[in-house]
């Protein structure tokens, strides 16, 4: 009788790039945050950590708004990592470009380039780039019905409504694999899943609050649409916030001031009263922060990826004004504690 | 049995499809147009509801959500909503609405704009405050430990007591605050939005 094989697992960090705090207590300044992006990245690789996924954005919080721009720096200094962007805003972007940079940094990085296509949670990018939100929905479809036809590496013909129109062109650089990885990031989105399956990409939840298990639903309806749509079945990921210290305690009391001032500026803009402890504690306790020592945070994680089903977890760092210090401690413990631990936890089910 | 008609099925309009099946109504719910494009949505995600136009869904509802966005909102068409107990759980949102003035009149709550807008419906502001994955982890039976509440306003005490029927038996504990201009305190920026607490702590914030 055939066994069972465990499937391919894939552990990551993420980062959007926030700014952190300096060993004086001051912030870095843009530049700082990126190149520190860059090194912890090197000593991701270096610790076990498969993947490095960037976040793009357009606002004060946030030093990345072009991921594969420090993806490639990254990429001439690491050898294994996944270069990830997590995510790109297709809807604001030119899909014919969004292929030709991510086939330029796989060149670059020998095939490592993964895109995560997604809308965004911040809009900052619409006018910015000269785009009607009034469009949010029609851009995002069109688009990513485009790209999904850029990605067979073949001359494209296309009549666009909010795009360019194309008559047999052709997309250069191709990759080498013939097919540049690409996943789909949402956010809990019914329709949202079900057009990653009728497009066959992967899919990765983006999961920043309340309990994963609401997830499990959505993983079926995904399992679903792929059936329906007759596609291959692709593996589901998810991503959330976390930190990770020596003990529960130490932890929690640091995380929770830093965690609050990112969601409190957050919420500020968007009409959200402040976040409380209690709030905090819950999230920590049965929602989606990781917060704690490593095996409190190894079993979190082993637990949500079984609730869901997902056979990859990007952990985002860095949340909030973190000083570099706790960054890179964290990064260690990640890779050389906790993946290896939740590893364990899924081998043994 | 009554009969729920959720109109709009994002991620807010199916939560409460689902905390509306797990309380026993009979659940309708509609997307934009052909309801063919949200069934697997529902089928998967909230069982036992059934899918529908926009109009079945209000003309067959004996309470009607609205869980669309609103800047949609104004193409819905009045009539299907004449004399029904219509619950306000939409919110105006900068980002996707644009300038609140632009939408809004700037001296009204946006349930009495839509109440404005249906003038023969009844109209609660309610279930607007808390985020979706708040309602749906939170919702619990009655009495348990650390139940949360639902501030819902309205102009009509009957309709009160109708939504805070609806409100108790999804899961929580209903807070009456008033008339429908209260409802600008559970809009974006007032002192309940994005709030999940128990009633006695919701009470105290908009005490």
């Amino acid at each position: 009788m055939k066994k069972d094989t465990q499937p391919e697992y894939i552990f990551g960090l993420d980062s959007f790039g926030d700014l952190a705090a300096k060993k004086d207590g001051t912030m870095t300044n843009y530049a700082e945050a990126i190149r520190l992006v860059i090194k912890e990245s090197v000593l991701a690789e270096k610790v076990g950590i498969d993947a490095i996924t960037l976040g793009e954005h357009h606002r004060a919080d946030f030093a990345i708004s072009s991921p594969e721009m420090v993806l490639a720096a990254i990429a001439s200094k690491t050898k294994r990592i996944k270069l990830a962007s997590g995510v790109t805003v297709l809807s604001s972007d030119d899909p014919v470009r969004v292929f030709e940079r991510f086939s330029t940094l796989d060149a670059v990085s020998g095939g490592r380039a993964q895109i995560i296509l997604g809308r965004g949670s911040f809009t900052e990018s619409f006018p910015l780039f000269g785009y009607d939100l009034r469009d949010y929905e029609e851009l995002f479809e069109e688009k990513i019905e485009l790209f999904s036809k850029i990605l067979k590496e073949e001359p494209v013909s296309w009549q666009g409504t909010h795009t360019q129109s194309l008559d047999a062109a052709d997309i250069f650089p191709k990759t080498e694999s013939g097919k540049l990885e690409t996943l789909v990031g949402v956010g809990g989105s019914p329709q949202s899943v079900i057009r990653a399956a009728a497009y066959d990409f992967p899919l990765m939840f983006a999961i920043i609050g309340g309990s994963p298990e609401r997830f499990t639903p959505y993983a079926d309806l995904y399992k679903r649409a792929v059936a329906e749509f007759g596609r291959t079945p692709h593996p589901i990921g998810m991503h959330s916030p976390g930190f990770i210290a020596d003990t529960d305690e130490e932890a929690i009391k640091l995380a929770f001031p830093w965690f609050k001032e990112q969601m409190d500026r957050v919420g500020k803009t968007r009409g959200w009263a402040p976040m409380s402890r209690e709030h905090f504690l819950g999230e920590v306790k049965h929602g989606s922060m990781y917060v704690g020592a490593p095996e409190t945070v190894a079993q979190k994680i082993a637990a949500a990826m079984k609730a869901i089903g997902a056979t990859r977890f990007d952990l985002v760092y860095g949340f909030g004004p973190v000083p570099i210090k706790a960054r890179q401690r964290m990064i260690e413990l990640y890779g050389t504690k906790v993946i290896p631990r939740v590893r364990e936890l899924l081998a043994g089910n | 049995m009554q009969t729920i008609g959720i109109i709009g099925a994002g991620k807010l309009g199916i939560t409460l499809a689902q905390l509306a099946v797990r309380a026993g109504y009979q659940v309708l719910i509609s997307g934009s147009g052909d309801p063919g494009k949200i069934r697997l949505a529902v089928d998967v995600l909230a069982p036992g509801a059934v899918s529908a136009r926009s109009q079945e869904v209000a003309e067959s509802a004996d309470i009607i959500i609205l869980a669309l966005p609103l800047g949609k909102f104004h193409q819905l068409a009045p009539q299907y909503f004449a004399d029904k107990l219509v619950i306000d759980a939409m919110n105006y949102w900068w980002e996707v609405d644009g300038p609140r003035s632009d939408i809004l009149p700037d001296d009204q709550s946006s349930s009495e704009y839509v109440q404005a807008l249906l003038p023969a419906a009844h109209v609660i502001k309610a279930l607007s405050h808390m985020g979706y994955h708040d309602l749906y982890d939170e919702a619990r039976g009655k009495d348990l430990p650390g139940r949360k509440a639902i501030a819902l306003a309205g102009d009509n005490t009957a309709d009160i007591a109708a939504a805070s029927e609806l409100i108790d038996s999804l899961g929580f504990d209903p807070l009456p605050i008033g008339q429908l201009a209260a409802g600008r305190k559970l809009e974006p920026g007032g002192p309940a939005f994005g709030v999940d607490e128990n009633i006695q702590a919701l009470r105290q914030l908009l005490g």
